[in-house]
């Protein structure tokens, strides 16, 4: 029995067809969430064949905990810009783009997508343990001209693979056409999309916004189509690692800037002038110090040796055996067969290729400092 | 699922014993390996170790998340299974057979009787609404 003062958790528009397709549901984000699914047709189900099928095959992921708005008004981008070290006002129509919202220590608030789909209209996707505090932030900075409209009924899936455009494309020829981060609206069987050539897998794949009582009819649609598999957030966490995406709350948060997280690039280059973004002159600042600013450290790629995975909370070592960081993000990845892991090391050794060590249940295990990805991406071009 | 073998006694942890004189076969028990999912990685006690009942001696990782593995019984490690810290998926195939994980050498065999038989253990697994 759930304690009395427990809320009982939200559901998304699918949770039934995910418990009649034997999903395992977890509590995530305060949502009932699909972890893993039991054995169909095309995969055996459970996280590592999940994952397995997503990069042969393609995995239908469903995202609708997270929060979906439009930002609407000839302002929107102008808006979206002061919040942002990102450019917006240059996003063109028809694309998408990976932002950050940021707070005026430079810290990150949240991360998010954002794409411009014409007429003065942007359409945000953002993290679902974030929507209510992003939203709340974002309103309270807008100028009257410009709207915020979260949008509470609607579903998000994923299909991600190699195979991912070839389902699609039976049944939206033209969503084949989006280049990758292209966004358009469009129809899938009479069903009005918004879909956005993107995903946090690092595969070839789309991310669907559809009204929340369509999603039950697109779903079977999807899983209709020749090789998709359901897969859970399990697989999603471990595809994501593999591709050295970061998890919101794990690998950023509000004590790490861009500039530690690798992030920097998602500083346009016209902003670099004015940095009139929260926290922007401190970013600048980091950015000029470079890794010789004291305390200065950097998100890494780990490799360690051996098979023992070195998870979240793991402490991270030089040579000699001092503690120089901590890792975030560890699994056992099931493409690489050995285990990967993210972490902040100082900035100094954070170099591919340097030899640390991680302390995994009383023994430091060598491992060292790789290029991210572990798993080269194969997005369309 | 294989066909349980006799005289298997299982701990509150989920492990599984079964006897053979005074050595103690030790795995984990088919409900463990379903929860936990596919395994990845296996680490098993250095032979030789002594260990108390209740003492965690091993670890077994699926791509999520780590879990200890606990000693139900007292006793000395003769041999452990190396087949299933190549392959750790043997586990999950069959948990309470080839997915054994270690063998101990006990003082006081009489101890295995106070762990529960198949029946209790599936009363028991009803109870914590698995």
């Amino acid at each position: 029995m759930p304690p009395p003062d427990a809320l009982p958790l939200r559901t998304i528009p699918l949770d039934a067809w995910h418990r009649a397709h034997g999903a395992r549901m977890v509590p995530f984000a305060g949502y009932a969430m699909p972890v893993q699914y039991g054995a169909s047709e095309r995969c055996r189900g459970g996280v590592l064949a999940e994952h397995l099928h997503c990069r042969a095959a393609a995995a239908l992921f469903d995202v609708s905990h997270m929060g979906q708005a439009w930002l609407t008004g000839p302002g929107a981008a102008a808006a979206l810009e002061r919040l942002v070290p990102g450019d917006i006002a240059g996003l063109p129509p028809g694309h998408q783009r990976y932002s950050l919202l940021t707070n005026d220590r430079g810290g990150i608030l949240d991360d998010f997508m954002v794409a411009n789909l014409g007429e003065s209209r942007l359409f945000l996707v953002v993290n679902a343990g974030r929507k209510e505090a992003d939203f709340a932030h974002l309103a309270a900075n807008l100028p009257a001209d410009v709207a915020l409209i979260p949008l509470s009924d609607r579903a998000l899936l994923a299909l991600q693979g190699p195979g991912a455009a070839a389902a699609l494309g039976a049944l939206c020829p033209p969503a084949v056409a989006l280049p990758f981060l292209g966004a358009a609206a469009l129809p899938i069987a009479g069903i009005d999309c918004l879909i956005s050539r993107s995903g946090y897998t690092g595969e070839d794949g789309f991310e669907i916004s559809a009204p929340a009582d369509a999603a039950p009819a697109l779903a079977d649609l999807l899983l209709a189509a020749p090789g998709v598999a359901p897969a859970g957030l399990g697989a999603r966490d471990s595809l994501r690692l593999e591709a050295g995406l970061c998890l919101y709350g794990a690998d950023i948060d509000e004590t790490t800037t861009p500039i530690e997280a690798g992030l920097a690039w998602t500083i346009g280059k016209r902003r670099r002038v004015a940095w009139d973004f929260p926290g922007g002159p401190i970013l600048r600042a980091q950015l000029e110090a470079g890794p010789m600013r004291p305390a200065a450290r950097r998100r890494v790629g780990l490799r360690p040796e051996g098979r023992a995975p070195a998870r979240a909370g793991t402490q991270i070592l030089d040579s000699a055996g001092a503690q120089i960081g901590t890792i975030t993000s560890g699994l056992f990845s099931p493409t690489l067969e050995a285990p990967i892991a993210l972490g902040y090391v100082r900035a100094d050794l954070a170099a591919p290729g340097t030899r640390l060590a991680v302390s995994v249940r009383g023994a430091a295990l060598p491992a060292s400092v790789v290029r991210l990805p572990f798993v080269p991406h194969r997005t369309a071009a | 699922m294989p066909k349980k073998p006799l005289d298997i006694r299982y701990s509150r942890d989920h492990e599984w014993v079964r006897l053979d004189g005074d050595i103690a076969t030790i795995g984990i028990s088919d409900h463990a390996q379903e929860a936990l999912g596919d395994l990845v990685f296996v680490e098993l006690p250095q032979v030789d170790r002594d260990l108390e009942a209740g003492e965690a001696c091993a670890v077994v990782e699926s791509v999520k998340a780590a879990s200890d593995v606990f000693s139900p019984l007292a006793g000395k490690v003769v041999e452990t299974n190396g087949a299933v810290v190549d392959d750790p998926a043997i586990i999950n195939g069959d948990s309470e057979g080839e997915g054994w994980l270690f063998r101990l050498e006990i003082d006081d065999p009489e101890v295995v009787d106070s762990l529960m038989d198949a029946t209790a253990y599936a009363a028991f697994l009803e109870e914590e609404g698995a």
